[in-house]
């Protein structure tokens, strides 16, 4: 297998053995966050910019982080900070990062699309890091990760996903990339939170938590984003607890080894009670721990494919 | 290293010129080297080995097992993959994979005997140690090679060398192993 991306925009368009080859990556790079001096080489003289067009803490560090145990130059640009408030289109930005000279753009941005649309439009590499509700793929990555380093395997697995399937970039991403990998898929949310065509993507559909959890073999809890509250239909917070918030007593009617994940950062006692995320089924600093090598992965994969001529792939 | 020549080269292009080392021959040399760390060190104490990938660390571990025999001592074997360091990804190899660096004790203090199949450039060797100097800072490094084939392109030689073999540059040298490749031998191959 040989990796030929210069980007990585989704799990979508990705085939099983370029997931299982990040994923392999990935592995290698994990030991390195665990050495004393917590850095190598290898994208030393690369820049790394972070152009986050939304709000984002934990994904910009842990790219930052990422980048920085791989010796890259790191620059942080916030939209709000930026010449996007001057009116600036996305493309103009991108070519000015482009003639700069720097190597990679990691990208968030509000709108479906916006990183593949950047992408086409550069030479440089364009790491999603979410876009719109269609996809976070390092998210996703890392979700499998874990996984897949605490049960050995992902093929045959129970996968459920918790929370609002509809706006969520991160369900999508799982589920194109554990669906890819053989495991079975089920989201579980009140009903105006799933969308129509989730059955399509080769996700079940389960309107009770207690019907997510049965079998399961990992539960993924899903950020409620209650601050995006102008749509009436939204549940109120201590009514989604009570309905589908995982609670110890829930978990333990379910597989008492179910392993426990959510992308952060976590409203305790509204997707779970805090009993559960501190809990001995949470993998959730775990995740955090995983997303570090799976970035490292990524950045070094998509800087390989974009550093070379034609000349150098023969 | 010998690996890595190979790389733009389909196999079917290559002419096999001369068998260097057979499999006895391969062993008494890997014995003699596992004497000759053992005489150069005064023993086990704070002796390790670290293999590079890949085929280093068939040899560390083999090498370990031949100290085994001579002194009864087990001595730690730690699995160093060398990617990440080097300075030439691109001109390697179409695309490089990482694989992981296993050193699961401390190298400070310790005596090191780097371990790899063939010395050529020296590329290889420069990156190894620059990886193993962020893992800590042993007391020595040594280097133990299979073979030395000349060419060097930097001030590194080694300190234990199974055979010497004069080589020209269109020329490879092909260490084969039983674990990954079902025999032992070293041949020399041309281009």
């Amino acid at each position: 297998m040989t990796w030929t991306r210069k980007d990585l925009l989704g799990l979508e368009e990705l085939s099983k053995e370029e997931i299982e080859f990040i994923l392999s990556t990935a592995e290698s790079f994990k030991e390195v966050s665990s050495r004393e001096i917590k850095k190598v080489p290898a994208l030393r003289g690369k820049t790394v910019v972070n152009l986050f067009y939304e709000p984002s803490t934990r994904t910009r560090v842990s790219f930052e982080v990422a980048a920085k145990r791989l010796s890259a130059d790191v620059i942080n640009i916030a939209s709000e900070t930026s010449s996007v408030k001057k009116g600036e289109t996305l493309i103009d930005t991108g070519k000015n990062i482009q003639a700069l000279k720097a190597d990679i753009i990691v990208m968030r941005h509000n709108s479906s699309g916006a990183a593949a649309m950047l992408a086409r439009n550069l030479d440089i590499s364009v790491v999603n890091a979410g876009d719109g509700w269609h996809e976070h793929p390092t998210q996703a990555l890392l979700d499998i990760f874990t996984l897949k380093e605490k049960l050995g395997k992902i093929a045959g697995l129970n996968v459920s996903i918790v929370g609002d399937i509809a706006h969520s970039r991160v369900a999508r991403s799982n589920i194109w990339g554990l669906t890819k990998l053989g495991a079975k898929v089920t989201v579980c949310a009140p009903p105006m939170l799933i969308p129509q065509a989730i059955e399509k993507m080769g996700a079940r559909v389960a309107h009770k938590i207690e019907t997510a959890l049965e079998n399961a073999d990992a539960v993924n809890v899903l950020r409620m984003q209650f601050e995006r509250d102008e749509d009436a239909a939204f549940p109120q917070q201590l009514e989604y607890f009570q309905a589908y918030g995982i609670t110890q007593e829930r978990l333990d009617r379910a597989n008492k080894d179910i392993l426990v994940m959510h992308p952060g950062p976590i409203n305790r006692g509204i997707e779970m009670s805090s009993e559960v995320a501190d809990g001995a089924n949470s993998v959730i600093l775990e995740q955090v721990t995983n997303g570090i090598a799976v970035r490292m992965a990524v950045l070094f994969l998509v800087a390989q494919a974009s550093g070379k001529t034609e000349a150098d792939a023969e | 290293m010998a690996q890595s020549q190979g790389y733009f080269f389909a196999r079917d292009q290559m002419k096999e010129k001369a068998k260097i080392l057979d499999k006895e021959t391969l062993n008494r040399s890997l014995m003699r080297i596992a004497h000759e760390i053992l005489e150069k060190n005064k023993g086990t104490k704070d002796l390790c080995l670290i293999g590079i990938r890949n085929r280093g660390v068939f040899l560390a571990q083999r090498l370990a097992r031949c100290i085994k025999q001579i002194d009864n001592e087990i001595i730690p074997v730690g699995i160093l993959d060398i990617t990440l360091y080097r300075d030439d990804l691109t001109l390697v190899a179409a695309n490089p994979v990482v694989h992981k660096t296993e050193i699961d004790f401390d190298i400070t203090d310790k005596l090191v005997v780097l371990v790899d199949d063939v010395l050529y450039t020296g590329q290889t060797i420069r990156a190894a140690l620059d990886a193993l100097i962020d893992f800590g800072r042993p007391k020595s490094i040594q280097l133990a090679v299979l073979v030395d084939r000349g060419h060097r392109e930097l001030p590194i030689r080694a300190d234990f060398v199974g055979k010497n073999i004069p080589t020209a540059q269109n020329e490879t040298v092909e260490v084969r192993l039983e674990e990954p490749d079902g025999k032992d031998e070293v041949v020399i191959v041309e281009k």
